[in-house]
């Protein structure tokens, strides 16, 4: 059974695309098959940060037109050979995308793949609700800061109630809380929120503490997902999260500021 | 995932009636001069103008003709409309009021007892108001219950009471014509009694709610900061204001 994951905020420019990269890289290097689908018609992304964006011949509007077969629209990663990559349209808008179009590719896919992630766009319209609307799992990708709170509630009630588990009365969909951007020294001197002020919110299961982290920025614009990175805190951030995703059991790191003492005393980055 | 009105409807391909209640404000009057009304309802206004904005109304006459104060209706209703609220019915009014709004196209409210009232015009007021007297009496003891967090942008309606056993979140809504009971944080909206309930309260164990209303009477936050959060706490209505209380 294909497990079908949404990255998922609400908000824009808080992780959606770096998170989706990273973790569908992480699942296919723990040696499961995976595809990332880039759910954000007209701003496409995702295949600059996986670093393909020079090999996409069709894109996913081109698959539900009927205008491509699903097998020419998929890129296989460079890294990784268990790693799809089915892009966006670059052209097209958002109203481009169908729910029946969109339940046939992850249909399809689902035969194939034993990961399906979906980078969904920021808001709450079409291309953000036919992302989450197969979800099996969400990983609400949230910036410690009382916008992206706000907005990761909102898109929580969505998924509650606007999905197809929630219309056809099935299991909910389960959600994962994934703070990303989080600097302990900016949370002590008050400038950020905490970890316990976003879950007193949220009230989430976490999955995992993403630090700001510049090798973020570097590894999206060389086309690596962070998570290649193993030196980077970022980069093990998101290994840790696939771990604990598949059910390893590891303590959470990157929360208090302890760790940055260390990082700046043998001056890792 | 809003609990909201069921459909009673006899199918029909054009058109479908159907059960629904909502809460409306009843705004009483206890003056017949209308320059004071002007005055008092743009200072209410003024309080919450998104609350406010287009609201529907339903005038309450009663008061002022118990007190036997002579007011024209029509001019009322122009009055009201100043403050951008509709008036979408009338009670408690004389014979002379009622037939004004029902020529104004007005429906009169018959749901308090009112003698006075014509036939025909409990015909036309039952368009509005008799399904939803009949969905309370319906489901009188409904209490609906809520186990998860209710999220921003969700509204959840209860017939009854309504208990909730987690957080509700910041921009949320949860709407009861009974007692409201939330067990987590209550960061968004609450409004007991919204069929006019005025026995209705809430009780919270942690009050950072945006809005707090008991049958139509309401405070936002602005009005309850002071109030102690994280301490359980009761609202109740006392002679028309909202009155907010640890409980010991």
């Amino acid at each position: 059974m294909a497990r079908i994951i949404v990255v998922t905020s609400g908000k824009g420019g808080v992780g959606k695309t770096t998170t989706s990269a990273a973790i569908s890289m992480g699942l296919a290097k723990k040696g499961h098959k995976t595809v990332v689908i880039d759910f954000d018609v007209g701003l496409r992304n995702l295949d600059l940060i996986m670093g393909c964006e020079r090999r996409v011949v069709y894109d996913i509007i081109n698959v539900i037109n009927g205008e491509a077969s699903l097998n020419q629209a998929l890129i296989r990663d460079k890294n990784c050979n268990l790693l799809s990559i089915l892009p966006a349209s670059q052209t097209r808008n958002k109203d481009a995308l169908t729910q029946e179009g969109v339940g046939k590719i992850l249909e399809e896919l689902a035969k194939d793949f034993k990961y399906i992630v979906c980078d969904s766009p920021a808001g709450i319209e079409q291309g953000a609700h036919l992302a989450m609307y197969f979800a099996d799992d969400a990983f609400v990708v949230t910036n410690p800061e009382v916008s992206s709170v706000r907005d990761s509630d909102r898109m929580l009630g969505l998924l509650s109630s606007k999905s197809r588990r929630a219309e056809r009365g099935e299991e909910p969909i389960k959600e994962y809380l994934l703070l990303s951007r989080y600097s302990p020294e900016r949370v002590k001197s008050g400038e950020m929120l905490s970890l316990d002020d976003v879950q007193e919110i949220l009230s989430l299961h976490l999955l995992g503490v993403i630090p700001e982290s510049k090798s973020v920025l570097t590894s999206s614009n060389s086309g690596m997902p962070v998570i290649l990175d193993e030196k980077s805190d970022a980069g093990q951030a998101y290994a840790d999260i696939v771990a604990r995703y598949l059910g390893e059991n590891k303590p959470h790191r990157f929360i208090d500021d302890k760790s940055g003492f260390f990082r700046k005393l043998f001056g890792g980055k | 995932m809003t609990i909201n009105a069921q459909s009673k409807s006899h199918s029909s391909p054009a058109v479908e009636f159907k059960s629904s209640t909502f809460s409306v404000p009843v705004l009483s009057l206890a003056s017949n001069d209308l320059v004071l009304i002007e005055q008092s309802l743009s200072e209410k206004v003024k309080l919450a103008p998104e609350f406010f904005k287009h609201s529907p109304v339903i005038i309450d006459l009663s008061e002022v003709n118990k007190k036997q104060l002579v007011i024209d209706f029509g001019n009322l209703v122009t009055s009201v409309r100043k403050a951008d609220l509709f008036v979408i019915g009338v009670r408690g009014g004389t014979e002379q009021q009622h037939q004004d709004a029902i020529d104004l196209g007005i429906p009169v409210n018959t749901s308090q007892s009112n003698v006075e009232a014509k036939p025909e015009n409990t015909k036309n007021s039952k368009s509005i108001k008799a399904p939803a007297d009949d969905e309370v009496s319906e489901n009188e003891s409904t209490t609906v219950m809520i186990t998860k967090p209710i999220r921003s942008g969700q509204r959840v309606y209860s017939h009854g009471d309504l208990i909730v056993l987690a957080q509700v979140g910041a921009g949320a809504e949860i709407l009861a014509e009974g007692n409201i009971h939330v067990y987590g944080s209550l960061r968004g909206r609450a409004l007991a009694g919204v069929q006019g309930n005025t026995e209705a309260r809430i009780f919270c164990s942690d009050l950072q709610a945006e809005l707090i209303s008991i049958a139509g009477n309401y405070k936002i936050s602005d009005d309850i900061q002071g109030a102690i959060s994280n301490t359980p706490i009761q609202i109740y209505l006392q002679k028309n204001t909202l009155v907010i209380k640890p409980i010991v």
